[in-house]
């Protein structure tokens, strides 16, 4: 382990409150200092953040790394290093990897994967039932055991109330959070596309926000009933985030989350046809899209993440409702935080909180903060620096975003790991 | 726009996806040179050789049998040598994916492709892989477009209704899943139709659905006040047994079109459906088989606009001029 003097940039902790220039010490792994270094400090490396930012590296609630017989969609190797590259040092891990993340033998498999591919910290999310079939549950205390940081169905329904209900109560039991992507599967009825005027326009099967909000109204109810900790996550409308402001209010044990993307595209951006669109839940209109911005904004919406989906060029390739739904995020996850700063919607501290302090909150980590103490994992990134999304930039396997060949402003410069370079440009 | 890719630099037009994006004068082109195929005298349709040595593949990833034959009659009239493929039952059955049976036809030196898909888009899709000389005419995808249909049915109401900025349509039935009804909506809209009017029960309606330019009734009787031109569609038996109606009596007492509904439209009011019909299910025998039917004069139109369609995408694709 090497000590590493990070100097002269604009460091900005949300959790400390701290927003100034100053010099960061690492020792040992783990942040040492910061501002004045610590006693007999000799850097071993020097890294220069002079008209910088640095922060806690990026904590993402919600990644596919594919691998695992979808290998052409994404590898751990190219996701992580993508990951890296976006300034992520820990990723959760849906569980409907291929097989689902069911037992502690895959789970821990996984973990094998990640420290090989030795880049950021991999936390998979356990399956809330076995095969994701919403029938039976999974052995959640192993699971948890092996390494796995909270449960969840993925996109898959838990159609039986009594079940879910269960698997609330047992998941409670062992302090597990559950992680829900509301999605009533009945009401959602294979859509693809939101439901108002453009899925009417081009006669595409579509969503309305009721599948969303339905399904998470039913979640409230039940972690009131159960006492399980829940953490909603990629909601999509306005009426979603209305629901959990009064479920905070009332004293629910209750966070969320939304897709970056979900804050810059709506119904009206979709190319028509054009597959990198095609993502769940759909983007929805321009209302709904001001309101997750000030949901963000004003804390009802605690955190960002990617929803990182890679896929092979095969799978979006085929008429719009037959494409695989998802977009391949992580890279463009600061620029389109950062450009929702430009924008004014948000701070860059509450920028920056929402993809450091706030995750690590949501799954009781210690990180997400430049505290000393702390294991090393920073971000450094050059706010100014403008890039152009194309295959020598681009890390990521799955080149499915609709941002494909857009300048972005904002580039991660360097990131560590528990204070080892992973990534410098 | 993906629309813009049905036309080429000149804005002529390259492949027929949508009627969306396409001008009143394009359209009315379009109808010109259909009724330039038709014998003054007694209606025949003229074999004229414009498309001699050029290949046309029907490529039906859904069953047709009226769409498909009027294609086919009308790729033969214009002396294209003409391919049917039901894929429904061929390649794709066997794993094959939309875009490999696509690279081997047009490995084939084809020329066009009329394609028929049960998803939405499918045709764009087509269209925007497949070779540069090789055009695109929809045939129906989905729940999107049907814009040949639309066309023969402007020609059949252009036979009867002189003045295009004179007419109340009224669309009858299932709006939701219908490509027809959306294609109409345009092509009325595109030729400044007076009003065009959307009558179905709220379970048959897409979202938003006055964005597409119509007003909305749920109710024959006060919707067919006024009507010009009447638009019945086909109600799909398997819509009874998904909650989207309560049954075939209940349907046709609120929506079906009977003689005594019939009497409320216009006097001289036209009855049109794309077929095919369920007779007693949205139509009634003696209005389909009456004389304000014109609904086999849609079937026969059929064969004309879609070779005018067929003969100015070939003409309008550059490298094959």
């Amino acid at each position: 382990m090497s000590n590493i003097h990070i100097q002269n940039g604009r460091l900005i902790d949300p959790a400390n409150k701290i927003d100034s220039i100053g010099d960061l010490y690492i020792v040992d792994g783990n942040i040492a200092a910061i501002f004045d270094p610590p006693d007999g400090f000799q850097a071993d490396t020097v890294i220069d953040a002079t008209s910088k930012v640095v922060c806690a590296g990026f904590i993402d609630l919600s990644t596919r790394l594919r691998d695992m017989g979808h290998s052409r969609k994404g590898t751990f190797k190219s996701e992580t290093r993508a990951a890296a590259s976006a300034g992520v040092t820990s990723m959760c891990l849906q569980p409907d990897t291929r097989p689902a993340m069911d037992t502690a033998s895959i789970a821990e498999y996984i973990k094998d994967l990640a420290e090989k591919a030795n880049y950021p910290q991999i936390y998979p999310i356990a399956a809330l039932t076995q095969k994701l079939e919403g029938s039976e549950l999974s052995s959640m205390l192993s699971l948890k055991q092996a390494g796995c940081i909270a449960v969840s169905n993925a996109l898959l329904p838990v159609k039986n109330l009594l079940i879910l209900r269960r698997a609330m109560e047992y998941a409670a039991s062992h302090d597990l959070l559950f992680i829900c992507r509301p999605n009533d599967f009945s009401l959602s009825n294979k859509g693809c596309a939101h439901e108002g005027a453009v899925a009417t326009r081009y006669g595409l099967p579509s969503i309305p926000e009721a599948a969303e909000t339905i399904a998470l109204a039913e979640c409230l109810e039940l972690a009131e009933l159960t006492g399980c900790r829940v953490h909603f996550g990629q909601l999509s409308c306005k009426r979603s985030v209305i629901k959990i402001h009064q479920a905070k209010k009332y004293g629910l044990d209750v966070s969320a989350d939304v897709a970056i993307h979900q804050l810059h595209l709506t119904e009206n951006d979709i190319t028509p046809f054009d597959s990198a669109y095609h993502v769940l839940p759909p983007f929805r209109t321009e209302a709904d899209k001001k309101y997750l911005c000030q949901g963000l904004a004003n804390g009802t919406i605690n955190s960002l993440c990617s929803d990182h989906q890679p896929h092979d060029l095969d799978a979006k390739l085929a008429a719009f409702p037959e494409t695989e739904s998802g977009i391949s995020a992580l890279e463009t996850l600061l620029p389109l935080m950062l450009k929702l700063v430009a924008q004014r919607a948000i701070s860059l501290e509450q920028g920056i909180a929402a993809l450091t302090h706030q995750p690590a909150q949501i799954l009781r980590l210690p990180s997400g903060a430049l505290t000393v103490g702390f294991s090393a994992d920073v971000c450094i990134f050059d706010p100014e620096l403008e890039w152009q999304i194309n295959s020598d930039t681009w890390q990521s396997r799955g080149i499915n975003t609709p941002f494909w060949g857009h300048t972005m402003k904002g580039r991660v410069t360097h990131t560590l790991q528990a204070g080892k370079l992973i990534f410098s440009l | 726009m993906t629309h813009n890719i049905q036309l080429n630099s000149e804005g002529k037009l390259k492949h027929f996806l949508t009627i969306e994006g396409l001008d009143k004068a394009l359209l009315t082109d379009i109808l010109d040179t259909a009724a330039s195929f038709v014998n003054p005298s007694d209606g025949q349709i003229k074999k004229v050789p414009l498309l001699r040595g050029k290949t046309i593949v029907n490529l039906f990833f859904e069953n047709s049998t009226r769409t498909r034959t009027t294609f086919e009659l009308a790729a033969k009239r214009l002396s294209a040598d003409v391919l049917n493929m039901n894929i429904a039952t061929s390649a794709t059955s066997k794993g094959e994916s939309l875009l490999d049976t696509i690279r081997n036809l047009e490995a084939m030196f084809v020329d066009m492709f009329v394609v028929r898909h049960a998803m939405s888009g499918a045709a764009h899709f087509i269209a925007q892989q497949t070779a540069p000389h090789i055009s695109v005419i929809n045939a129906g995808d989905g729940q999107h477009a049907h814009p040949t249909q639309a066309m023969l049915d402007m020609f059949t109401i252009r036979q009867h209704k002189a003045d295009f900025s004179k007419l109340r349509v009224a669309i009858i039935g299932d709006i939701l899943h219908s490509r027809v009804a959306r294609s109409e909506i345009h092509a009325l809209n595109t030729l400044g139709a007076a009003e065009v009017r959307v009558i179905a029960p709220k379970t048959l309606l897409p979202a938003k659905v006055e964005t597409l330019g119509v007003t909305v009734s749920h109710n024959l009787t006060e919707g067919l006040q006024d009507i010009d031109v009447i638009m019945m569609l086909r109600l799909q038996k398997e819509r009874m047994t998904s909650a989207l109606l309560p049954g075939e009596s209940e349907y046709f007492k609120c929506f079906g079109l009977t003689e005594e509904k019939l009497k409320i439209a216009k006097p001289d009011a036209i009855v049109m459906h794309p077929g095919p019909i369920n007779r007693g299910v949205e139509i009634d025998s003696k209005v389909a088989d009456g004389k304000q039917s014109v609904i086999l004069q849609q079937v026969s139109n059929g064969i004309a606009v879609r070779m005018a369609i067929m003969a100015m995408a070939m003409q309008h694709n550059g490298a094959s001029a």
